[in-house]
């Protein structure tokens, strides 16, 4: 009997030898809607890499919620590169992991955010709930799909756009959490990470309107054919800057430094920043960005360190364990 | 004749010590980090986590929905073992063996497929939406997916027990003038109880802990369709290892006590 | 004789009364599998397929694909065979011997059961994670458990340790110890017996506590989910490359690697069904005798 299964273990074993190992691995731990975009950009970085004469490399992709992802890499798990929704996950890795620097941000232009995005609507076709901007999420009866922001970091930037807009208009901060709960009210699903929230309003149909990454939106349009779908650009919204950094504790320990830094400069090439438009990312290179203006609506754009000063602020404040959002989530 | 005063079949020493430093190393010492690492909150800190009303409502949905679907099983499921028994018809065999596929089905699949079944434009969920009520991403959702999980449980205690009591008896009841009303509470419950509670039981400790399968229907919103399980998760990935270990330990304990009724119940099952 | 008509047609009545009883039953039974069991299924294949066999290959010939399919097999022929091994140790010394705290001892053996897989994957984290008990020692000596290989057999044998026990402890106490006390006296050395005696008997139980094992450390989500860090091709099993494709509007992907697991489903459960109808054959023979 035993030997049967001794048998299977050794087959399974086989098996598993199989693949060969390429001579240097790099592991980017990402968030949710980057997928497609890494697919590809590790494909090119990979050529462009072996076109300068080194050795080949092979990228190794992990996604998830931000948050989550980030708390992977604390609890071990070997990124050579980081590309997270926010900061404030990155600078967990400093608070708690000890895995970066402090001042990791500086390192990279314009503070290591080599694309941005902003937060957008996205309705089923034709608008039938008249949907045109913040106001109209907070009518009884419109049923708005978010992620949660605990673990999500899209679900951040949709409630800190909520709020400035609020804010912005209605006066203050009572005004903005009064909005925002009412907001939250509307919302029937609240999935883990921004992709779950697309998979719940476009393939289960829930909702009405969700508050989406602006490339997701595009993503989910694209895949979509544009036929059901439609998206909706508010009057204000936040510029989201989902930035990149090295693991410095363990890129040294695998040697993988240089290959590591290579890869994240390679975001801000000109073509990284082809790429990062082509997958609906809003590129940093002005020239580039000219080139696909036209994919971009204009909207006025709040930023988490003019309006919230900065994640390490807005963090605590509103989404830490007692912060605003669980404030209002009590309330319901 | 009892000249055994001594065992003649050799092993004991070998095969407690493995049962126990396996069960040790795999089991008891990587539970006993989770005690030890609740024990770094003082007792006002751990009762603040496991009352605080987002836990208090994923203890009563986890626990809420597991007793629910372990009713409906313990109706089914008496229903299946039932027919499958005392019943000879066609597509038996089929049903005899498909039974057991809750427990063969990675609990991933089980939670698309379900959810694909009871979304809203899903081809069940689709007459619920025609009547004015929601499966998916609702309590109901949670419930019939645990149904479905721990479908098999309720069945396989009661078959063999079913299977041992003679027709006889029970025709032997309708003769001396029983109603069948009457044959099933004085002849029948007596004998099939304790195995009901068995399979019962068995269907609401896996139902509280399951995640798989849920997490896909449930929609997880806080206070609304959150599970225990998936709090944890949510716990651990805002980095609160605090509160996940908290509300680990919480579960942990009352699964344990729930075990220990399991098997005492088993116990008396054996010796009645 | 008045008696015994009267019986006889109250007996008559009963069985009228069954005969609908009998129809309600079956019909019922019928519902329920086609309502809870046949359609999630029909579902899934259904969804696998809605564009034909050529998406439904290429989904699960494609290397992410396989390489979750090595894994998922790896970490199977690692527990499995390890649970076995201990299930029948652990069975033998429950069910051969009386000892203080033997309850206590079976309820240890059914504890992962009734764990939460989370938690079964949360404590591996507290213990091999970074910030864990073990984390830094192992960063020092570069081991790595979580979010790799090992915490991925790890988590699979945990959820799956109580099977075959379970399937062994009832079948070996019906058994007794006679025959083996037989073999002793008889000169039969310790492995002698257990090869020649024990074994053959207990023999179809083992397997069906295998296939159960089986099934279980195939198809296991919550408890690997947490330890897996997800990198694609490397640690992520099928049912985890399930949820990713799933996520990745992938419905069609999504659903074939599904169906793939479904199939793996059915052949454990005709596997099992063999070898119980080995069991029952065998309890049927020993009632004759």
């Amino acid at each position: 009997m035993s030997i049967r299964f001794f048998a299977l273990a050794a087959l399974a074993g086989a098996l598993v030898a199989g693949p060969a190992s390429a001579a240097q691995t790099l592991l980017n731990v990402s968030y949710d809607p980057t997928r497609e975009l890494y697919v590809e950009f590790n494909q090119a970085f990979a050529r462009h890499w072996q076109a300068q004469g080194n050795e080949a490399v092979a990228i190794q992709q992990s996604h998830g919620g931000s948050g989550k992802q980030a708390r992977s890499v604390i609890d071990g798990l070997r990124a050579d590169v980081v590309t997270l929704a926010l900061a404030g996950d990155i600078d967990e890795l400093h608070r708690i992991g000890k895995l970066i620097p402090e001042n990791w941000q500086e390192r990279l232009p314009d503070a290591s955010t080599p694309y941005t995005s902003s937060i957008v609507f996205l309705v089923r076709k034709g608008n039938p709930k008249g949907i045109e901007d913040w106001d109209d999420l907070i009518e009884p009866g419109v049923e708005v799909i978010t992620p949660n922001p605990k673990t999500s970091g899209g679900a951040r930037w949709n409630l800190l756009a909520a709020w400035a807009y609020a804010e912005k208009k209605y006066g203050g901060e009572a005004q903005a959490r009064d909005f925002v709960e009412k907001l939250y009210r509307n919302v029937p699903v609240l999935d883990t990470g921004a992709r779950g929230s697309t998979i719940t309003f476009v393939n289960n149909k829930i909702g009405d309107v969700l508050l989406a990454w602006e490339n997701e939106a595009f993503l989910a349009l694209k895949e979509e054919g544009g036929d059901a779908l439609e998206i909706v650009a508010p009057s204000l919204s936040i510029l989201a800057e989902p930035p990149v950094t090295v693991v410095d504790a363990n890129v040294d320990r695998k040697g993988t430094r240089k290959v590591a830094e290579a890869y994240l400069e390679y975001l801000y090439s000109d073509e990284g920043q082809r790429l990062a438009a082509k997958h609906f990312y809003r590129p940093r290179n002005p020239e580039i960005a000219k080139e696909f203006s036209e994919q971009f609506s204009d909207i006025e754009l709040v930023t988490i360190d003019g309006y919230f000063n900065g994640w390490k602020e807005a963090q605590p404040r509103f989404f830490n364990d007692g912060g605003i959002f669980d404030q209002i989530y009590q309330a319901h | 004749m009892s000249r055994r005063t001594f065992p003649v079949i050799p092993g004991f020493g070998l095969t407690l010590g493995y049962t126990l430093v396996y069960l040790s190393l795999l089991v008891l010492i990587p539970l006993g980090a989770l005690f030890i690492y609740a024990t770094q909150l003082t007792w006002a800190e751990f009762w603040a986590i496991v009352t605080s009303a987002r836990v208090l409502a994923a203890l009563k949905l986890s626990f809420g929905t597991a007793l629910l679907a372990a009713l409906l099983n313990g109706a089914i499921g008496t229903l299946l073992a039932w027919a499958l028994v005392r019943y000879t018809f066609s597509g038996r065999t089929i049903i005899e063996a498909m039974i057991d596929l809750p427990f063969a089905l990675p609990t991933a699949v089980a939670g698309i497929a379900l959810t694909a079944l009871y979304a809203p434009t899903g081809p069940i969920g689709q007459f619920a939406t025609a009547l004015g009520f929601k499966i998916a991403y609702t309590p109901l959702g949670i419930t019939l997916a645990l149904t479905f999980v721990t479908l098999p449980f309720v069945v396989r205690t009661l078959q063999p027990v079913l299977a041992d009591i003679p027709r006889e008896v029970e025709e032997a009841a309708a003769c001396l003038g029983a109603k069948p009303l009457q044959v099933f509470r004085y002849v029948l419950l007596p004998a099939l109880l304790p195995a009901w509670l068995t399979g019962f039981a068995l269907a609401f400790a896996r139902g509280v802990g399951e995640y798989g399968s849920v997490i896909f229907i449930a929609g997880n919103m806080p206070m609304k369709t959150e599970i225990l399980p998936l709090l944890i998760m949510v716990q651990l990935d805002q980095y609160n290892y605090a509160g996940a270990t908290a509300i680990g330990v919480l579960m942990l304990v009352v699964s344990f006590i729930l075990l220990l009724l399991i098997n005492m119940l088993q116990r008396r099952i054996a010796r009645a | 004789m008045s008696s015994a008509t009267l019986t006889a047609s109250a007996s008559n009545a009963a069985r009228r009364g069954n005969a609908w009883g009998r129809r309600l039953l079956i019909g019922g039974a019928w519902l329920v599998f086609v309502l809870f069991l046949l359609l999630p299924l029909l579902i899934v294949v259904s969804q696998a397929l809605q564009k034909g066999f050529a998406p439904f290959f290429a989904a699960i010939v494609e290397p992410d694909a396989l390489a979750a399919l090595r894994l998922t097999l790896l970490a199977v022929g690692i527990s499995v065979p390890l649970n076995l091994v201990f299930g029948v140790a652990a069975a033998w010394c429950v069910s051969k011997y009386e000892f203080r705290g033997k309850s206590i001892l079976v309820t240890l053996i059914d504890l992962p059961f009734s764990v939460s897989p989370v938690i079964a994957g949360l404590v591996y984290v507290l213990l091999f994670g970074a910030q864990g008990f073990f984390g830094p020692w192992l960063r020092e000596h570069d081991i790595q458990i979580i979010f790799a290989v090992p915490g991925i057999v790890l988590a699979t044998l945990f959820v799956t340790v109580p099977f075959v026990a379970r399937e062994l402890i009832p079948l070996m106490q019906e058994q007794g110890t006679t025959e083996e006390e037989a073999a002793r006296l008889l000169g039969a050395n310790g492995w002698q017996m257990f090869w020649h005696i024990t074994l053959p008997n207990i023999k179809w139980g083992l397997i069906y506590g295998v296939v159960l094992c089986t099934a279980r450390a195939m198809g296991e989500f919550g408890a690997v989910s947490v330890v897996s860090g997800h990198i694609r091709g490397y640690t992520n099993t099928l049912p985890l490359h399930v949820e990713i494709l799933h996520n990745e509007y992938n419905h069609i992907a999504a659903f074939s690697v599904a169906s793939l697991l479904l199939l793996m489903a059915l052949f454990i459960l005709l596997l099992k069904q063999w070898s119980e109808s080995r069991i029952n054959r065998l309890k049927a023979s020993a009632g004759e005798e």
